[in-house]
Protein backbone atom coordinates (compact mmCIF):
# COMPACT_ATOMS: atom_id res chain seq x y z
CA UNK A 1 0.00 0.00 0.00
CA UNK A 2 3.19 2.15 0.53
CA UNK A 3 4.08 2.22 -2.51
CA UNK A 4 0.69 3.26 -3.87
CA UNK A 5 0.68 5.56 -1.71
CA UNK A 6 4.14 6.78 -2.32
CA UNK A 7 3.02 6.36 -6.33
CA UNK A 8 -0.33 9.27 -5.76
CA UNK A 9 1.37 11.45 -4.02
CA UNK A 10 4.58 11.63 -7.02
CA UNK A 11 1.92 11.97 -9.36
CA UNK A 12 0.20 14.18 -8.01
CA UNK A 13 3.63 16.66 -7.61
CA UNK A 14 3.72 16.23 -11.30
CA UNK A 15 3.53 19.16 -13.91
CA UNK A 16 1.07 17.32 -15.47
CA UNK A 17 -1.65 16.60 -12.41
CA UNK A 18 -0.93 19.86 -11.86
CA UNK A 19 -1.86 21.54 -15.33
CA UNK A 20 -5.37 19.73 -15.17
CA UNK A 21 -6.10 19.97 -11.79
CA UNK A 22 -4.43 23.60 -11.41
CA UNK A 23 -3.13 22.23 -7.57
CA UNK A 24 -0.99 19.78 -5.75
CA UNK A 25 -1.42 17.24 -2.96
CA UNK A 26 -4.63 18.27 -1.03
CA UNK A 27 -3.14 18.06 2.29
CA UNK A 28 -4.46 20.64 4.15
CA UNK A 29 -7.78 22.15 4.65
CA UNK A 30 -7.15 24.69 2.23
CA UNK A 31 -6.12 22.62 -0.60
CA UNK A 32 -8.74 20.15 0.49
CA UNK A 33 -11.11 23.07 -0.54
CA UNK A 34 -9.41 24.42 -3.15
CA UNK A 35 -9.84 20.68 -5.00
CA UNK A 36 -13.32 21.07 -4.90
CA UNK A 37 -13.85 24.51 -5.82
CA UNK A 38 -11.22 24.39 -9.14
CA UNK A 39 -13.32 21.64 -10.82
CA UNK A 40 -15.77 21.72 -12.16
CA UNK A 41 -17.63 19.15 -11.63
CA UNK A 42 -17.59 19.38 -7.88
CA UNK A 43 -17.72 22.77 -7.55
CA UNK A 44 -21.50 22.17 -7.23
CA UNK A 45 -20.78 21.03 -4.26
CA UNK A 46 -19.92 22.55 -1.31
CA UNK A 47 -16.46 23.17 -0.53
CA UNK A 48 -18.05 22.00 3.76
CA UNK A 49 -20.79 20.28 4.95
CA UNK A 50 -22.67 19.90 7.99
CA UNK A 51 -22.50 16.36 9.47
CA UNK A 52 -26.24 16.45 9.95
CA UNK A 53 -26.63 16.45 6.21
CA UNK A 54 -24.72 13.91 5.56
CA UNK A 55 -27.00 11.50 7.36
CA UNK A 56 -29.12 8.72 5.74
CA UNK A 57 -32.59 10.43 7.10
CA UNK A 58 -31.54 14.20 6.50
CA UNK A 59 -32.34 13.16 2.53
CA UNK A 60 -32.37 9.35 2.04
CA UNK A 61 -30.23 10.44 -1.02
CA UNK A 62 -33.52 10.95 -3.19
CA UNK A 63 -32.08 13.83 -5.47
CA UNK A 64 -29.05 11.49 -5.89
CA UNK A 65 -30.28 8.40 -6.44
CA UNK A 66 -32.20 10.34 -8.98
CA UNK A 67 -29.09 11.81 -10.64
CA UNK A 68 -27.61 8.35 -10.40
CA UNK A 69 -30.40 7.06 -12.31
CA UNK A 70 -30.32 9.79 -14.88
CA UNK A 71 -26.64 9.11 -15.62
CA UNK A 72 -27.66 4.96 -15.80
CA UNK A 73 -30.06 6.20 -18.35
CA UNK A 74 -27.95 8.54 -20.11
CA UNK A 75 -25.04 6.09 -21.01
CA UNK A 76 -28.04 2.76 -21.85
CA UNK A 77 -29.66 5.68 -24.06
CA UNK A 78 -26.67 5.87 -25.87
CA UNK A 79 -25.64 2.46 -26.30
CA UNK A 80 -29.15 1.30 -27.27
CA UNK A 81 -28.90 4.47 -29.96
CA UNK A 82 -26.18 2.78 -31.95
CA UNK A 83 -28.44 -0.31 -32.96
CA UNK A 84 -31.74 1.75 -33.14
CA UNK A 85 -33.52 3.46 -36.52
CA UNK A 86 -36.40 5.75 -35.81
CA UNK A 87 -37.94 4.76 -38.49
CA UNK A 88 -41.33 2.29 -39.62
CA UNK A 89 -41.34 -0.45 -39.28
CA UNK A 90 -37.16 -0.96 -39.10
CA UNK A 91 -37.81 0.81 -35.03
CA UNK A 92 -39.72 -2.60 -34.34
CA UNK A 93 -36.87 -4.89 -36.04
CA UNK A 94 -34.33 -2.99 -33.97
CA UNK A 95 -35.98 -3.28 -30.85
CA UNK A 96 -36.61 -7.21 -31.06
CA UNK A 97 -32.99 -7.62 -32.35
CA UNK A 98 -31.70 -5.48 -29.10
CA UNK A 99 -34.04 -8.26 -27.21
CA UNK A 100 -32.89 -11.50 -29.45
CA UNK A 101 -29.70 -10.97 -32.03
CA UNK A 102 -27.35 -8.25 -30.32
CA UNK A 103 -24.76 -8.90 -27.36
CA UNK A 104 -26.18 -7.69 -23.54
CA UNK A 105 -29.07 -6.11 -25.79
CA UNK A 106 -31.61 -7.32 -23.57
CA UNK A 107 -29.59 -6.35 -20.48
CA UNK A 108 -29.33 -2.85 -21.65
CA UNK A 109 -32.71 -2.39 -22.89
CA UNK A 110 -34.04 -3.75 -19.60
CA UNK A 111 -31.38 -2.07 -18.00
CA UNK A 112 -32.99 1.68 -19.45
CA UNK A 113 -36.31 0.34 -19.41
CA UNK A 114 -36.19 -0.34 -15.33
CA UNK A 115 -34.27 2.64 -14.94
CA UNK A 116 -36.99 4.99 -16.59
CA UNK A 117 -39.65 3.26 -14.30
CA UNK A 118 -37.37 3.82 -11.05
CA UNK A 119 -36.61 7.61 -12.21
CA UNK A 120 -39.69 8.84 -12.18
CA UNK A 121 -40.79 6.80 -8.67
CA UNK A 122 -37.30 8.64 -7.31
CA UNK A 123 -38.29 12.08 -8.95
CA UNK A 124 -41.70 11.67 -7.01
CA UNK A 125 -40.15 10.23 -3.93
CA UNK A 126 -37.58 13.18 -3.62
CA UNK A 127 -40.37 15.62 -4.41
CA UNK A 128 -42.38 14.33 -1.79
CA UNK A 129 -39.91 14.57 0.90
CA UNK A 130 -38.73 17.68 0.12
CA UNK A 131 -41.82 19.13 0.46
CA UNK A 132 -42.86 17.38 3.91
CA UNK A 133 -39.22 18.84 5.28
CA UNK A 134 -41.08 22.12 4.30
CA UNK A 135 -37.80 22.38 1.57
CA UNK A 136 -39.89 24.44 -0.78
CA UNK A 137 -40.44 27.63 1.47
CA UNK A 138 -38.26 30.82 1.33
CA UNK A 139 -35.28 31.20 0.02
CA UNK A 140 -35.88 27.87 -1.70
CA UNK A 141 -39.09 28.69 -3.88
CA UNK A 142 -37.35 29.21 -7.47
CA UNK A 143 -35.33 25.75 -6.77
CA UNK A 144 -38.80 24.40 -5.91
CA UNK A 145 -40.20 25.37 -9.40
CA UNK A 146 -37.04 24.25 -10.83
CA UNK A 147 -37.93 20.61 -9.56
CA UNK A 148 -40.89 20.93 -10.35
CA UNK A 149 -40.13 21.34 -14.15
CA UNK A 150 -37.22 18.72 -14.06
CA UNK A 151 -40.89 16.48 -12.69
CA UNK A 152 -42.23 17.73 -16.19
CA UNK A 153 -38.87 16.79 -18.34
CA UNK A 154 -38.94 13.77 -16.63
CA UNK A 155 -42.05 12.41 -17.59
CA UNK A 156 -41.88 13.83 -20.65
CA UNK A 157 -39.06 11.93 -21.32
CA UNK A 158 -40.90 8.96 -20.31
CA UNK A 159 -43.79 9.61 -22.70
CA UNK A 160 -41.79 10.03 -25.62
CA UNK A 161 -39.15 7.43 -24.58
CA UNK A 162 -42.79 4.92 -24.75
CA UNK A 163 -42.73 5.45 -28.83
CA UNK A 164 -39.78 4.17 -29.65
CA UNK A 165 -40.34 0.21 -29.35
CA UNK A 166 -42.89 0.86 -32.15
CA UNK A 167 -45.32 -2.01 -30.79
CA UNK A 168 -48.78 -2.20 -30.34
CA UNK A 169 -48.55 -0.49 -26.63
CA UNK A 170 -46.60 2.17 -27.71
CA UNK A 171 -48.74 3.04 -30.61
CA UNK A 172 -51.91 3.19 -28.47
CA UNK A 173 -50.30 4.61 -26.12
CA UNK A 174 -49.25 7.30 -28.29
CA UNK A 175 -52.26 7.27 -29.95
CA UNK A 176 -54.58 7.86 -26.79
CA UNK A 177 -52.38 10.50 -25.24
CA UNK A 178 -52.28 12.81 -28.26
CA UNK A 179 -56.41 12.37 -28.05
CA UNK A 180 -55.54 13.76 -24.76
CA UNK A 181 -53.70 16.60 -26.09
CA UNK A 182 -56.29 17.12 -28.71
CA UNK A 183 -58.90 17.82 -26.14
CA UNK A 184 -57.47 20.85 -25.13
CA UNK A 185 -59.81 23.78 -26.09
CA UNK A 186 -58.69 26.05 -29.14
CA UNK A 187 -54.88 24.76 -29.06
CA UNK A 188 -55.13 21.36 -29.00
CA UNK A 189 -55.22 20.32 -31.97
CA UNK A 190 -52.45 22.32 -33.27
CA UNK A 191 -50.32 20.97 -30.54
CA UNK A 192 -51.26 17.59 -31.31
CA UNK A 193 -50.61 18.09 -34.70
CA UNK A 194 -47.17 19.48 -34.26
CA UNK A 195 -46.28 16.68 -31.81
CA UNK A 196 -47.25 14.23 -34.50
CA UNK A 197 -45.62 16.30 -37.35
CA UNK A 198 -49.21 14.64 -39.44
CA UNK A 199 -52.79 13.77 -38.19
CA UNK A 200 -51.66 9.92 -37.34
CA UNK A 201 -48.96 8.15 -35.45
CA UNK A 202 -46.54 7.52 -38.24
CA UNK A 203 -43.05 8.03 -39.28
CA UNK A 204 -43.17 11.63 -38.71
CA UNK A 205 -44.25 10.86 -35.32
CA UNK A 206 -41.69 8.23 -34.46
CA UNK A 207 -38.96 10.57 -35.77
CA UNK A 208 -40.47 13.97 -33.71
CA UNK A 209 -40.54 11.67 -30.49
CA UNK A 210 -37.07 9.81 -31.38
CA UNK A 211 -35.38 13.60 -31.24
CA UNK A 212 -37.30 15.19 -28.51
CA UNK A 213 -36.34 11.77 -26.10
CA UNK A 214 -32.64 11.58 -27.53
CA UNK A 215 -31.47 15.48 -27.46
CA UNK A 216 -34.30 17.84 -26.77
CA UNK A 217 -35.13 16.78 -23.58
CA UNK A 218 -31.92 15.33 -22.17
CA UNK A 219 -30.35 18.87 -23.13
CA UNK A 220 -33.39 20.55 -21.05
CA UNK A 221 -32.95 18.19 -18.31
CA UNK A 222 -28.64 18.49 -18.19
CA UNK A 223 -29.33 22.36 -18.06
CA UNK A 224 -32.10 22.10 -15.50
CA UNK A 225 -30.27 20.03 -13.28
CA UNK A 226 -27.23 22.46 -13.26
CA UNK A 227 -28.99 25.05 -12.11
CA UNK A 228 -30.93 22.65 -9.49
CA UNK A 229 -28.06 21.43 -8.08
CA UNK A 230 -25.89 25.00 -8.19
CA UNK A 231 -29.21 26.43 -6.63
CA UNK A 232 -29.00 24.39 -3.59
CA UNK A 233 -26.07 25.28 -2.48
CA UNK A 234 -26.74 29.35 -3.51
CA UNK A 235 -29.96 28.58 -1.15
CA UNK A 236 -27.72 27.44 1.93
CA UNK A 237 -27.69 23.70 1.31
CA UNK A 238 -30.10 20.89 2.70
CA UNK A 239 -32.79 21.28 4.22
CA UNK A 240 -31.58 20.24 8.05
CA UNK A 241 -31.58 21.44 11.54
CA UNK A 242 -32.65 25.09 12.36
CA UNK A 243 -30.66 27.14 10.18
CA UNK A 244 -32.70 24.79 7.16
CA UNK A 245 -35.18 28.16 6.63
CA UNK A 246 -32.49 29.94 5.61
CA UNK A 247 -33.07 32.70 7.94
CA UNK A 248 -29.27 34.00 7.29
CA UNK A 249 -30.22 35.19 4.16
CA UNK A 250 -28.67 31.51 2.92
CA UNK A 251 -25.50 31.74 4.14
CA UNK A 252 -24.84 28.45 5.83
CA UNK A 253 -23.37 28.62 9.11
CA UNK A 254 -20.73 26.02 9.33
CA UNK B 1 -17.49 42.78 -10.79
CA UNK B 2 -17.97 46.23 -10.72
CA UNK B 3 -21.23 47.89 -10.46
CA UNK B 4 -21.37 50.50 -13.28
CA UNK B 5 -21.18 53.88 -12.68
CA UNK B 6 -24.54 55.64 -11.57
CA UNK B 7 -25.90 57.74 -13.93
CA UNK B 8 -27.37 61.25 -12.56
CA UNK B 9 -30.80 60.86 -12.08
CA UNK B 10 -32.77 62.05 -15.14
CA UNK B 11 -34.99 65.18 -14.74
CA UNK B 12 -35.27 66.37 -17.57
CA UNK B 13 -36.82 63.42 -19.56
CA UNK B 14 -34.11 62.88 -21.77
CA UNK B 15 -33.49 59.82 -23.35
CA UNK B 16 -29.53 59.26 -23.33
CA UNK B 17 -27.87 57.89 -26.45
CA UNK B 18 -27.35 54.84 -23.79
CA UNK B 19 -31.42 54.21 -23.14
CA UNK B 20 -32.01 54.73 -27.23
CA UNK B 21 -29.35 51.86 -28.33
CA UNK B 22 -30.78 49.64 -25.55
CA UNK B 23 -34.10 49.88 -26.53
CA UNK B 24 -33.31 49.73 -30.30
CA UNK B 25 -31.49 47.02 -29.31
CA UNK B 26 -34.49 45.51 -27.32
CA UNK B 27 -36.69 46.32 -30.19
CA UNK B 28 -34.55 44.32 -32.65
CA UNK B 29 -33.99 41.11 -30.78
CA UNK B 30 -37.87 41.42 -30.20
CA UNK B 31 -38.92 41.38 -33.71
CA UNK B 32 -35.89 38.60 -34.35
CA UNK B 33 -37.50 36.62 -31.66
CA UNK B 34 -40.92 36.50 -32.99
CA UNK B 35 -39.96 36.77 -36.73
CA UNK B 36 -37.53 32.79 -35.40
CA UNK B 37 -40.67 31.50 -33.97
CA UNK B 38 -43.22 32.08 -36.83
CA UNK B 39 -40.43 30.40 -39.08
CA UNK B 40 -39.54 27.65 -36.82
CA UNK B 41 -43.52 27.06 -36.09
CA UNK B 42 -43.69 27.18 -40.31
CA UNK B 43 -40.63 24.86 -40.45
CA UNK B 44 -42.20 22.34 -37.83
CA UNK B 45 -45.68 21.87 -39.57
CA UNK B 46 -45.72 19.96 -42.37
CA UNK B 47 -46.89 21.15 -45.46
CA UNK B 48 -46.69 17.42 -47.69
CA UNK B 49 -47.98 14.60 -46.06
CA UNK B 50 -47.19 10.92 -47.22
CA UNK B 51 -50.14 9.69 -45.00
CA UNK B 52 -53.12 7.81 -46.48
CA UNK B 53 -55.61 9.94 -49.19
CA UNK B 54 -58.56 11.76 -47.20
CA UNK B 55 -60.21 10.87 -50.30
CA UNK B 56 -61.04 6.74 -51.52
CA UNK B 57 -63.42 4.68 -53.07
CA UNK B 58 -65.27 2.15 -51.44
CA UNK B 59 -66.15 0.67 -54.75
CA UNK B 60 -69.51 -0.33 -56.03
CA UNK B 61 -72.69 0.04 -54.00
CA UNK B 62 -74.15 -3.43 -54.56
CA UNK B 63 -71.11 -5.19 -52.24
CA UNK B 64 -73.29 -3.25 -49.43
CA UNK B 65 -76.62 -5.08 -49.09
CA UNK B 66 -78.96 -3.32 -47.16
CA UNK B 67 -79.18 -3.41 -42.99
CA UNK B 68 -75.55 -4.21 -42.74
CA UNK B 69 -72.17 -2.64 -41.31
CA UNK B 70 -69.39 -3.20 -43.26
CA UNK B 71 -65.94 -2.12 -41.40
CA UNK B 72 -63.26 -1.22 -44.12
CA UNK B 73 -60.08 -1.35 -41.33
CA UNK B 74 -57.55 -0.18 -44.04
CA UNK B 75 -59.64 3.08 -44.10
CA UNK B 76 -61.49 3.24 -40.38
CA UNK B 77 -64.53 3.37 -41.83
CA UNK B 78 -67.89 1.60 -41.40
CA UNK B 79 -70.05 1.76 -44.36
CA UNK B 80 -73.44 1.04 -43.12
CA UNK B 81 -76.50 0.79 -45.68
CA UNK B 82 -80.00 0.97 -44.34
CA UNK B 83 -82.67 1.22 -46.20
CA UNK B 84 -82.61 4.78 -46.18
CA UNK B 85 -79.23 4.72 -47.77
CA UNK B 86 -75.52 5.04 -47.43
CA UNK B 87 -73.68 5.97 -43.79
CA UNK B 88 -69.79 6.29 -43.81
CA UNK B 89 -69.07 5.80 -40.18
CA UNK B 90 -65.59 6.93 -38.73
CA UNK B 91 -64.65 3.91 -36.49
CA UNK B 92 -62.04 6.11 -34.24
CA UNK B 93 -64.05 6.27 -31.09
CA UNK B 94 -64.66 10.32 -30.34
CA UNK B 95 -63.03 9.34 -26.44
CA UNK B 96 -59.32 8.35 -26.95
CA UNK B 97 -58.97 7.50 -30.73
CA UNK B 98 -59.37 3.61 -30.18
CA UNK B 99 -60.35 1.48 -32.78
CA UNK B 100 -64.38 0.77 -32.52
CA UNK B 101 -65.37 -2.75 -33.32
CA UNK B 102 -68.58 -3.92 -35.03
CA UNK B 103 -70.35 -6.55 -32.86
CA UNK B 104 -73.60 -8.11 -35.11
CA UNK B 105 -74.29 -10.23 -32.03
CA UNK B 106 -75.44 -7.28 -30.30
CA UNK B 107 -76.41 -4.62 -33.15
CA UNK B 108 -73.99 -1.81 -31.50
CA UNK B 109 -70.42 -0.59 -32.32
CA UNK B 110 -68.02 -0.75 -29.02
CA UNK B 111 -65.20 0.48 -28.24
CA UNK B 112 -62.44 -2.27 -26.76
CA UNK B 113 -60.89 0.57 -24.69
CA UNK B 114 -63.07 1.99 -22.15
CA UNK B 115 -66.80 0.55 -23.56
CA UNK B 116 -68.27 3.55 -25.42
CA UNK B 117 -71.40 1.94 -27.28
CA UNK B 118 -72.53 3.42 -30.48
CA UNK B 119 -75.66 2.43 -32.38
CA UNK B 120 -75.35 0.46 -35.51
CA UNK B 121 -78.99 2.74 -37.41
CA UNK B 122 -79.80 -0.77 -38.24
CA UNK B 123 -83.47 -1.97 -37.24
CA UNK B 124 -85.05 -2.55 -35.00
CA UNK B 125 -83.05 0.50 -33.95
CA UNK B 126 -84.77 3.93 -35.44
CA UNK B 127 -81.35 6.00 -34.19
CA UNK B 128 -79.18 7.25 -36.72
CA UNK B 129 -75.52 5.09 -37.10
CA UNK B 130 -73.00 6.42 -34.86
CA UNK B 131 -75.28 8.11 -31.98
CA UNK B 132 -73.93 7.51 -28.57
CA UNK B 133 -75.40 4.85 -26.64
CA UNK B 134 -72.64 5.00 -23.80
CA UNK B 135 -69.85 6.80 -22.60
CA UNK B 136 -67.65 8.20 -21.45
CA UNK B 137 -67.33 9.13 -25.77
CA UNK B 138 -68.90 12.63 -25.62
CA UNK B 139 -69.94 12.77 -29.07
CA UNK B 140 -71.23 10.11 -31.71
CA UNK B 141 -69.51 8.76 -34.49
CA UNK B 142 -68.94 11.43 -36.91
CA UNK B 143 -70.45 10.90 -40.56
CA UNK B 144 -67.80 11.45 -43.49
CA UNK B 145 -69.09 12.73 -46.85
CA UNK B 146 -70.11 10.28 -49.58
CA UNK B 147 -70.39 10.76 -53.09
CA UNK B 148 -70.95 8.52 -55.89
CA UNK B 149 -68.40 8.74 -58.82
CA UNK B 150 -69.53 8.98 -62.67
CA UNK B 151 -68.39 5.25 -63.28
CA UNK B 152 -71.26 4.97 -59.96
CA UNK B 153 -68.85 3.71 -57.47
CA UNK B 154 -69.06 5.09 -53.95
CA UNK B 155 -66.45 7.55 -52.52
CA UNK B 156 -65.82 9.03 -48.77
CA UNK B 157 -63.84 12.25 -48.21
CA UNK B 158 -62.90 11.34 -44.69
CA UNK B 159 -61.98 15.39 -44.22
CA UNK B 160 -65.27 16.37 -44.54
CA UNK B 161 -68.09 15.44 -41.92
CA UNK B 162 -71.62 15.05 -43.46
CA UNK B 163 -75.15 14.48 -41.98
CA UNK B 164 -76.54 13.95 -45.93
CA UNK B 165 -77.98 9.88 -46.31
CA UNK B 166 -76.31 9.06 -49.45
CA UNK B 167 -79.61 7.29 -51.44
CA UNK B 168 -78.83 5.03 -54.44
Amino acid sequence: MATTEQFLSRLRATRVWKSVFRRGPARTNRTRSLAVFGNIFLHALPAKVREKSLRVRATYYLGSFTFFLFIVLVITGVLLMFYYHPAVPQAYRDMKDLRFAVANGVFLRNLHRLAAHAMVAAVFAHMFHVFYRGGYKSPREFNWVVGVLLLLVTLFLSYTGYLLPWDQLAYWAITVGTGIISAMPVLGAKIRFLALGGNQVGENALLRFYVLHCVVLPLVAVVLIAVHFWRVQKDGGLTVGENSRGEDGGQEKL
Amino acid sequence: MSEPEKEKPDQTGEVTRRDFFNEISLAALGIAGAGAAVVTYNFLSPNVLFEQSMVFRAGNPDLYPVDTVTPLPDQQVYIVRTAAGFYALSTVCTHLGCITQWKPEANLIACPCHGSKFNSGLPPSKALPGTKIEGPAPLPLPHFAMTMTADGELQVDKSQKSDQVLKV
